[in-house]
């Protein structure tokens, strides 16, 4: 329970969704699952100072299901926080504002995010072909 | 005439804008323009180490060059991190006890992720 309990007024429940405030919900919840794939970088630098075996281990739990969809995720929030981020850095300057580019350039940060994420993966598997 | 009995100078004195009210949105700013660069790198990086053999990456993030931008990539993460957590936290968790505690969790956690890595790239760096 919050310390003050003060009337909330109508929240994200009244409005129609719009591209404006999903890429600021997004820019939070991309942020935070960021946050958690830390623990994967911690385990990965760990695995190398440790060892040929830990560091087998760390690949197994990449390769696996689980390891797959949690790097699929985490390969496009990153790339969504990136680009959004750009956007924010943006705004902060003053640029962009104006409706239309506003929602224009919230569009390009989502696609952009999925192209990006499309990218990493093809670099990926084509070293797999390649090797 | 004001009630005052002191001088306008005296109370401005010192208490002026010392532009520290801006750090923290600073910061944050200014981590995110170093992880711009450095988050393109690490996945550049992870990409080449891919089918790498254990020593071959060992010695790959071992290279001078790689074991500084690692170092500066962790450093910039986990302050950016513990920058965007803060505020979260700040936004949504009004319990006074809770709040205090989640805001103590993630500086802990983020401060001894950062030291983990920082650890784990001087041994590789070094080799021990």
């Amino acid at each position: 329970m919050p310390d003050t309990a003060r009337p909330l007024s109508p929240h994200l429940t009244v409005y129609r969704w719009q591209i404006q405030m999903v890429t600021s919900i997004v820019h939070r919840g991309t942020g935070l699952f960021l946050a958690l794939g830390t623990a994967l970088i911690v385990w990965a630098l760990l695995a190398l100072a440790s060892g040929a075996e830990a560091f087998a281990n760390l690949r197994a739990f990449c390769a696996s299901w689980l390891g797959l969809i949690l790097l699929l995720g985490w390969s496009w929030s990153l790339a969504f926080h990136l680009l959004n981020g750009v956007r924010h850095l943006l705004q902060d300057m003053g640029l962009g504002y104006e409706p239309r580019q506003f929602v224009l350039n919230g569009w390009l940060a989502t696609i952009g995010s999925f192209v990006l994420t499309a990218l990493i993966w093809a670099a990926a598997f084509m070293q797999r072909g390649g090797a | 005439m004001s009630a005052q009995l002191r001088t306008p100078i005296k109370i401005a004195r010192g208490l002026g804008s010392a532009k520290h009210g801006v750090h923290h949105f600073m910061v944050q700013r200014i981590t995110a323009v170093a992880l711009l660069g450095l988050g393109i790198w690490f996945v550049w990086i992870v990409l080449s180490m891919l089918h790498m053999d254990y020593a071959t990456a060992r010695s790959f993030v071992a290279q001078p060059f790689n074991a500084v931008l690692m170092l500066a990539f962790v450093g910039a993460l986990f302050w950016h991190a513990q920058l965007g957590l803060q505020v979260v936290i700040e936004d949504y968790v009004h319990t006074g006890g809770v709040e205090l505690a989640l805001q103590i969790a993630v500086k802990f956690l983020c401060f001894l992720g950062a030291a983990a890595c920082v650890l784990a790239v001087i041994r590789v760096a070094l080799g021990s």
